[in-house]
């Protein structure tokens, strides 16, 4: 009984001290030493971003990035919900979302920040070692179901793919299995996985010799094939997805990535912005895998 | 002096009703807000889209059979497993095991009600995945019966401390009474002390039901969220799709109000209906067997 008292007392006193934190002083003479900047979406761009704002909160002691991962479409959302400042997507904003930013009184601004190769992967025992646009298309509508008609083992093909909310699973779909047609309506086959993570992927593509996957060469570990990709104009040119072969416009699934800004982005977060695009920060694009853009 | 306590016990008294009727309060708000966001969807969505068996909803295919199905054999097959082990532990636990053994086991159990799902999701993904696809030769080991094992390690901790809790009502006047009778510790347990809390033992199922169904980030992880119609025999063996994973993956990019939005919250309102179904059928079990048992007992 003695100790229930004693632990309703602290209870109580944790609740009542529960409101007294100490606020953040607000000093209007320091008032850009202390900016906030709240950053969300892509879990392609996740990484880079937290990498960026590390590196900038060091060189700007001032500024606090926070940094989430979620999904190119959960970073939109937050945006035109007005709970980030920043949103990262691996695809551009959707004419819908664009309208429902409008209509919350925003005017949305792009910026390309990097480019990223999207790497087909496989288990390293597969003896498949690169497939043409038209075969991976067919493999993830379903139209080829084992590895032996694309020149494997006499095994059931498991497709990985990402979730419907990841900005790579909407341009795998336009990209390769509808071959950038925007006419087609080809979509993944019924019993596709989509699995709620890239490290998921790599896991399964590790364990499972059956398994085809895709993800951000970002993301890619030694532990898994990647596969070299033919465009359809050159069947035989089997591409592997690098800085370079991405750079030269040689391999094929390869795309921009974006940030978006509520509207013309001002201060602190200009700031930031413009430092993104310098040759430091394009820097650690490559180290993370990705490909930098021409910084100006 | 008098006057002060009545006062106070008039307080505690009223406090204490609103907390009980607010849990009333809640379930309604909850119910009423699922069907404000979530009838609409009857009237965007034709029912011929709503009861086909294809769910892609970026591309405005809204089947949800195969998420019905997907989660309802998952709950199945998890229950399943989880049932005999339940029940066994709360059995051991109440009626066999010494004290001692007892003091260690329950907070074991209690450890294991305490593991976060993801961490259980986790250790599927490592252990369980490669294991099952290696030894029953499938394609891949993210399939519903990957969900159902960890379903069934989460539900059954549910099901031992509710079902001991049950069987140690019993009293032990019972026990004494069928032993003296010549009844074996077996046919005491079986024929006189289970059935005896048959109410309890059937709300620890049904609450262990419940949190199967509802379970959702170890199921996202394991059962590969391929939404196909588990309708053929080895459908256990492939993956699937369960309403909770998908309302997870996917609520948080959709635009408030959207079809896909207004659909997702569908999903929520056949979840809530299921787990009411689940409930009443508990609470008619329950009842009819007390009335059963106290017939005999008079």
């Amino acid at each position: 009984m003695g100790y229930m008292r004693r632990f309703l007392i602290i209870l109580i006193i944790l609740i009542l001290t529960a409101g007294c934190t100490p606020q953040p002083t607000t000093n209007d003479t320091s008032v850009s030493q202390n900016e906030y900047i709240e950053n969300k979406g892509s879990d392609t761009i996740v990484n880079l971003a937290l990498a960026w704002a590390e590196k900038y909160q060091q060189i700007n002691p001032g500024v606090r990035i926070s940094v989430t991962g979620g999904g190119s479409g959960t970073g939109i959302t937050a945006l035109i919900n007005k709970t980030v400042d920043i949103a990262n997507a691996s695809r551009q904003i959707k004419p819908e979302e664009m309208q429902a930013a409008i209509a919350a009184g925003l005017s949305p601004q792009e910026f390309v920040i990097a480019r990223d190769a999207i790497a087909v992967i496989v288990n390293p025992s597969n003896p498949v070692d690169h497939l043409t646009l038209d075969q991976l298309s067919k493999i993830y509508s379903g139209e080829i179901n084992n590895w032996s008609e694309v020149g494997g083992e006499d095994r059931t093909i498991v497709r990985l793919s990402r979730e419907t909310n990841s900005g790579t699973h909407v341009y795998f779909l336009e990209s390769v299995v509808r071959k950038g047609n925007s006419a087609d309506k080809t979509i993944f086959a019924a019993d596709t996985l989509l699995l709620p993570s890239s490290e998921g992927i790599i896991a399964e593509v590790r364990d499972n010799p059956n398994a085809i996957g895709y993800d951000g060469l970002g993301y890619i570990t030694d532990e898994v094939k990647i596969l070299g990709i033919s465009s359809p104009d050159q069947p035989d040119n089997y591409v592997i997805p690098s800085a370079e072969t991405v750079t030269n416009n040689e391999y094929l699934i390869s795309r921009n990535l974006y940030v978006y800004t509520q509207n013309q982005p001002t201060g602190a977060i200009k700031e930031y912005l413009d430092w993104i695009f310098t040759p430091e920060a394009q820097q650690i694009v490559k180290e993370l895998g990705f490909v930098p853009i021409q910084t100006h | 002096m008098n006057q002060t306590r009545k006062h106070s016990d008039q307080l505690i008294n009223s406090i204490i009703r609103i907390t009980g009727y607010s849990s009333i309060l809640f379930v309604l708000l909850i119910l009423f807000f699922l069907l404000r966001e979530g009838l609409p969807a009857l009237a965007s969505t034709p029912l011929k889209t709503l009861f086909s068996i294809r769910w892609y909803p970026i591309e405005g295919y809204f089947g949800i059979l195969p998420l019905i199905l997907g989660s309802i054999l998952v709950t199945v097959v998890a229950t399943l497993i989880a049932l005999p082990f339940g029940i066994g532990a709360a059995v051991y636990l109440s009626e066999v095991a010494p004290p001692w053994i007892r003091d260690i086991l329950k907070p074991i159990i209690e450890i294991l009600a305490g593991i976060p799902s993801v961490v259980l999701g986790f250790i599927g993904i490592l252990v369980f995945v490669p294991f099952i696809r290696k030894f029953l030769d499938i394609p891949t080991g993210l399939t519903a019966f990957t969900g159902a094992i960890l379903l069934g390690l989460i539900s059954i901790p549910t099901i031992v401390s509710v079902a001991e809790d049950a069987l140690n009502t019993v009293p032990n006047s019972y026990r004494q009474a069928s032993l003296a009778l010549g009844a074996t510790r077996w046919q005491t347990i079986w024929d006189v002390t289970l059935p005896a809390a048959k109410s309890g033992v059937l709300t620890a199922v049904m609450l262990g039901i419940g949190r199967s169904m509802g379970e959702t980030m170890a199921v996202m992880m394991v059962t590969g969220n391929a939404a196909t119609m588990p309708i053929h025999l080895n459908a256990l063996f492939t993956p699937i799709r369960t309403m909770t994973a998908t309302i997870a993956s996917e609520m948080g990019e959709v635009a408030a109000g959207s079809q896909h939005y207004q659909v997702l919250f569908l999903i929520g309102i056949v979840l809530f209906l299921l787990s009411l179904v689940i409930n009443i059928f508990a609470s008619l079990a329950s009842t009819k067997s007390r009335q059963r048992s106290e017939r005999l007992l008079s």
